[in-house]
C-alpha cells in the first residue's frame, strides 16, 4: 500500500491550528486543509455523532446571505441550504467545491435582477461555520443560548448569542440525519465557541470520514459523487425541492427540461443499494440478475451502524423498485446487493 | 492503488511498534521468516493510517506470485489499499479469522491480525527486504 503525503497550498480554516493541537489528521479536500479524523477512530466517531453528539468544522462552505435566488439548467449547479432569515434576506450555505461556479451565478443573475429594476444584493460571509450534530445537541447547546431551542424546528434560523459570543445565526440542519445545528460565528472567535461546546462530556469532534459515513446512512447527497450538472433533481430523486408553485410558474432555469420529467418519469434513477461482503465504492459498475450492466455506485461504504454495505447510484428505472434483486461488480465478481430505500438509517430531525 | 495524505510529522512523538525481529517493506508490511514461510502482515504504522479495517480480501491463496504482485486488498471504511507480496512464491495460508474480525488487523497487527504465509523460492529475496531500524528511518518514527 502506499501512503503519500503531498502538501500543496492549501486553503486553512480558523480552525486549523485547533485540529492539529487535537490530533486532527489532515487531508486535502477541495482544495482546504481539513481533518479527515482526530484521535477516535473513523468508526467510534460516527458512532458517537448517532449516540451523543459531535463537532464537524465546516468552515470551507461557502456562506452568503442574498434576497433572491434561483439555479438549475436541467443539471444540478449545486445543492445548497437556503433559509429565509427574520431580517429580511435568505441565508445560503453551498458547497466549498461549488464556491467559484456558485457565486459566478449568483452574480451574474444578481445583474439581471437589478437590470429589471429589483431591489437585490449579494453578500459573502467570512464567518466560520461548525457544525453541532448529533442527539444531545440541544441539551448542549441549550447552555450556552437565552432563546429556547424547542423554538427552532428543522430548517430555520436565528441570530443569537451563543456561550456569550454575539452575532453567531444557529441554524437547525445538518449533514448526519440527526437533530443539529449549524452555527456561523465570527472568525475570531470560532476557537472560543468550538472549546466551550466541546468542554462539554457528550461533546467529541469528528472529521470528513465520519460526516461522509453519516450522510450516506441518511441517504444524503454529495455533490460531484451523486449528483451534478449531469442529473437532473428527477433523475436524482429530488423533486420535493421544487415546491408546487414553481413547478406551475416554471420560472426557474431548466424548468422545461425538469417539469415534463416529473410526469414522464426518466429513464434513470438514483436508488439505495445494501449488501454484504466486499465493501461497495463510487464507480462500481451495477449490474441486473444477469449480469447487464445497469448502472453504476456513485456512493457507497460499510456503513458503521447496520454492519453491512451501503451505497447509492443510478440505475435503469425498470430496476429502481425498492426489494429489486440486482448484482454490484467488485474487483471482476458479483455480488448480490438489493435495491434499498433511503435512508439507511432512520433519520431524527427536530421539527418542533 | 489509493492513495491517501497524512502528516507523517504528527506521528513522530508517538511510539511506533517495530518489532526488531521482524523484516519489513516499503509498503508497510511486516515479514516473519521461519524455514522457507513467511507470515505477513501490515505493520502498526500502516494500521494506524488507514483506521478502522473492515474487510480483507485474499483470494490468491494456492497461487504462486512474484515479488510486489497484488495478493490482496485491504479496506477501511473510506479506502481501499493493494496488499503487495513482499517474497516471490506460493501463497498457501490465508488468516481466514480476519474474514469476521477485521478488526485484528487494528487491535493486534502483529499477532492475531497477520494475513497470509508464503513458501518463498528465493531467500536472496529476504536480504533486499527492509530492518525495523531501515523501516523506523522510512516512516520517519
Amino acid at each position: 500500500m502506499s501512503l503519500v503525503s503531498p502538501q500543496a497550498a492549501l486553503k486553512k480554516t480558523p480552525l486549523f491550528d485547533f485540529h492539529r493541537a487535537h490530533g486532527g489528521k489532515m487531508v486535502e479536500f477541495a482544495g482546504w486543509s481539513m481533518p479527515v479524523q482526530y484521535k477516535d477512530s473513523h468508526i467510534s466517531s460516527h458512532m458517537h455523532t448517532r449516540e451523543h453528539c459531535a463537532i464537524f468544522d465546516v468552515s470551507h462552505m461557502l456562506q452568503g446571505t442574498l434576497s433572491l435566488f434561483t439555479n438549475n439548467k436541467g443539471g444540478i449547479i449545486d445543492d445548497l441550504i437556503v433559509t429565509k432569515t427574520d431580517q429580511g434576506y435568505l441565508y445560503v450555505v453551498s458547497n466549498a467545491g461549488c464556491a467559484d461556479k456558485d457565486s459566478a451565478h449568483m452574480k451574474a443573475r444578481l445583474a439581471e435582477f437589478k437590470a429589471s429594476g429589483s431591489d437585490v444584493d449579494l453578500e459573502f460571509l467570512d464567518e466560520a461555520l461548525i457544525a453541532v450534530q448529533g442527539p444531545s445537541m440541544s441539551q448542549v447547546l441549550q447552555e450556552g443560548l437565552k432563546e429556547d431551542l424547542s423554538k427552532l424546528p428543522f430548517m430555520t434560523s436565528a441570530l443569537a448569542t451563543v456561550f456569550g459570543i454575539p452575532g453567531c445565526r444557529v441554524t437547525r440542519c445538518g449533514y448526519t440525519g440527526e437533530d443539529g445545528v449549524e452555527i456561523s460565528v465570527p472568525e475570531s472567535r470560532v476557537v472560543e465557541l468550538t472549546e466551550r461546546l466541546l468542554a462539554h462530556n457528550e461533546v467529541r469532534l469528528a472529521g470528513l470520514g465520519a460526516r461522509d459515513s453519516l450522510r450516506l446512512e441518511a441517504g444524503l447527497c454529495l455533490y460531484g459523487n451523486d449528483i451534478d450538472e449531469s442529473t437532473t433533481p428527477v433523475e436524482a430523486t429530488l423533486v420535493w425541492t421544487i415546491g408546487k408553485r414553481r413547478r406551475q410558474a416554471k420560472d426557474f432555469p431548466g424548468a422545461d427540461i425538469i417539469v415534463p420529467q416529473i410526469k414522464a418519469k426518466t429513464t434513470r434513477k438514483r436508488v439505495g443499494l445494501v449488501s454484504t461482503g466486499p465493501p461497495v465504492r463510487q464507480h462500481t459498475p451495477i449490474l441486473s440478475p444477469d449480469g447487464k450492466v445497469i448502472g453504476e455506485v456513485t456512493s457507497g461504504c460499510p456503513s458503521p451502524c447496520l454492519k453491512k454495505n451501503v451505497a447509492m447510484g443510478y440505475v435503469d428505472a425498470a430496476f429502481a423498485k425498492n426489494g429489486t434483486a440486482i448484482q454490484v461488480e467488485v474487483r471482476k465478481k458479483a455480488v448480490a446487493a438489493t435495491v434499498c430505500k433511503m435512508p439507511f438509517v432512520p433519520t431524527n430531525y427536530y421539527s418542533g | 492503488t489509493i492513495h491517501f495524505t497524512t502528516f507523517v510529522c504528527i506521528y513522530k512523538h508517538i511510539k511506533m511498534n517495530i518489532p526488531a525481529e521482524l523484516k519489513y517493506t516499503k509498503d508497510h508490511e511486516w515479514i516473519r521468516i521461519d524455514g522457507d514461510i513467511a507470515t505477513v502482515g501490515i505493520t502498526d504504522f500502516a494500521q494506524g493510517e488507514l483506521g478502522d479495517i473492515v474487510y480483507v480480501e485474499v483470494e490468491t491463496v494456492d497461487e504462486t506470485l512474484a515479488q510486489e504482485e497484488v495478493f490482496g486488498t485491504v479496506e477501511a471504511v473510506k479506502t481501499v489499499s493493494d496488499l503487495f507480496l513482499p517474497l516471490t512464491g506460493e501463497i498457501v495460508e490465508f488468516n481466514e479469522a480476519l474474514e469476521d474480525e477485521p478488526e485484528k488487523v487494528n487491535t493486534d497487527p502483529y499477532g492475531e491480525g497477520w494475513m497470509i504465509k508464503i513458501k518463498f523460492n528465493d531467500a536472496s529475496e529476504v536480504d533486499g527486504l527492509l530492518s525495523a531500524d531501515d523501516y523506523k528511518e522510512l516512516i520517519g518514527a
